[in-house]
């Protein structure tokens, strides 16, 4: 009934399950920081180019519902809806969803939920846009299918996310893309946000020690 | 956790981790479709040697919530009564392939003599005079959303009824204890606890008293197999002196809270209008029952570990 405990975000599809502290050792290894891939501006950036896409690719934004997964995916899906109101004057609405039930692990290793479900509006009609902050093997981006599923009958699910980092193990692609980034599969993309993580918003790729 | 048998497994952290848990699961249980497939092939088997049908409904509705099977025991209609013991009867339904055992026994320590027989996990659903953790966890679920705060610390609560012989009151006073409320419990001297050793609370005889300062009022349910002994001469007695009468609710703070973890005695220990008046949360009690049941199983079934 106990599966082993992770430290950290050493398993694949593990990037939405991860403790907060950065420079915690996972899975028994001491990570360090290997690059820093993006800063504060080019974040800000990324955010701006992936709202103005989302608008562009349904002829605006009246039918768009964005939808984060705990935990920096909601973060993420507020700022877009920010941008989008900036440039394009409309109020998207900002849902959260929890895919810690839908997982296809649960059993094997610790789960832990992160948040309650909230989607303020009806998913049925809508065009629905997944946001999170990795997309890994996809298998959180399946789960999440599920969750969705439950709530209604979108009219389309696209996914946006920040990094796209490679070793999908489901046929799974993202809509919206920040930034491509080839990763080993031992290694950890991290995805710094104020308001979640301390310190200055950015993105980083550690790994284990040798 | 391996087991939920007493509130004393959880603590305070654990008492916090799960309410947090169970408000997940109180989101789910408002959706139009109330099922999510988080415990898909685990098997949860009711195990019930004293009639409560409300509390297996409640474990029962939450196990299919989360997608287990549910196999259902109760004694009424068992081997029980060709002479089987209790070992035989949990070794025999544990080789069936269970994962959890939800058990209701009239002798308190039951469910603790099955968990150290089994390998499933085993859920106390009250034994005897003991305990009912989950009654007390979903207690504090609805006062906590009905407060809208997480801190219980300070809050005044009266136990009111038949303490010693109820175990809600035993797992209700550990738990509040626990997450930081002041509690006393209130009740005839016959009906209270002989000694308050291991009780953390006060006691009190004179209901009103203590009631203008209560923020929450907990009547217990009187059992009338208790009634025409010494220990209770009469419903109307009780009624005037511990009744929840609607002339003692005009005399309650403005916000004060009143609880029942049912079934009630409507004009016996709760008035039917205060009951079904604005400041009772009886209603969500039942409700909330579920998700915090749902919390239970997920925590020992499917979470891959103990919560926190």
């Amino acid at each position: 009934m106990t599966a082993p405990i992770a430290g950290g975000g050493d398993l694949p599809g593990d990037d939405d399950n991860r403790g907060t502290n950065p420079a915690a050792p996972s899975g028994g290894h001491l990570f360090s920081l290997r690059a820093k891939v993006f800063d504060a501006d080019d974040l800000r950036r990324a955010h701006t180019r992936i709202a103005h896409e989302i608008v562009e690719r349904n002829h605006g934004a009246a039918d768009v519902v964005l939808i984060g997964l705990y935990t920096r995916g909601v973060a993420v899906a507020h700022r877009l809806a920010e941008a989008i109101e900036r440039f394009e004057g409309v109020a998207v609405p900002v849902g959260a969803i929890d895919v810690a039930f839908y997982r296809d692990d649960i059993g094997l290793r610790r789960i832990q939920p992160l948040g309650p479900t909230e989607v303020p509006v009806d998913v049925a009609g809508r065009v629905v846009v997944l946001v999170d902050d990795v997309l890994f093997t996809g298998r959180t981006a399946r789960a999440a299918l599920e969750a969705i599923t439950e709530l209604g009958r979108p009219r389309a699910v696209q996914l946006a996310v920040l990094v796209d980092r490679g070793h999908r193990e489901l046929p799974i692609r993202a809509d919206y893309v920040g930034k491509n980034l080839p990763t080993k599969v031992a290694e950890d993309v991290r995805v710094r946000l104020q308001g979640v993580d301390d310190g200055d918003d950015g993105i980083e790729i550690w790994g284990p020690e040798s | 956790m391996n087991d939920l048998l007493s509130i004393d497994d959880l603590g305070a952290a654990g008492i916090g981790d799960l309410l947090d848990l169970s408000d997940s699961f109180v989101e789910v249980t408002q959706r139009d479709i109330p099922k999510i497939p988080a415990l898909r092939g685990k098997t949860v088997v009711t195990l019930f040697y004293e009639d409560s049908t409300r509390t297996r409904l409640s474990f029962e509705t939450a196990a299919k919530r989360l997608t287990a099977d549910t196999m259902s025991f109760t004694a009424a209609s068992s081997a029980v009564g060709k002479g089987e013991s209790l070992l035989d009867t949990v070794r025999t339904i544990e080789a069936m392939g269970v994962d959890a055992m939800v058990v209701r026994h009239r002798c308190a320590g039951a469910p603790h003599r099955i968990a150290s027989w089994i390998d499933a996990a085993v859920v106390n659903a009250g034994d005897g005079r003991h305990e009912h953790p989950t009654q007390a966890l979903l207690d504090l679920l609805t006062l906590r959303r009905r407060l809208g705060s997480d801190s219980f610390r300070g809050l005044r609560v009266g136990i009111v009824g038949d303490v010693r012989h109820s175990r809600v009151a035993r797992s209700g006073v550990k738990a509040f204890a626990a997450v930081g409320a002041d509690v006393t419990v209130v009740g005839p001297p016959t009906l209270l606890p002989e000694s308050l050793e291991g009780w953390p609370a006060r006691a009190a005889t004179d209901l009103d008293d203590v009631l203008p300062e209560l923020d929450v009022v907990y009547l217990l349910r009187i059992q009338r197999e208790r009634l025409g002994s010494a220990l209770l001469p009469s419903l109307r007695e009780y009624t005037s002196r511990y009744g929840l009468t609607a002339a003692r609710a005009a005399r309650l703070k403005p916000d004060t809270v009143v609880m029942h973890p049912g079934p009630m005695n409507r004009g016996v220990e709760i008035a039917a209008e205060v009951a079904d008046g604005p400041a009772s949360i009886i209603t969500e009690q039942v409700a909330n029952g579920v998700a915090v049941r749902m919390a239970v199983l997920w925590s020992l079934l499917g979470s891959g570990g103990p919560v926190a």
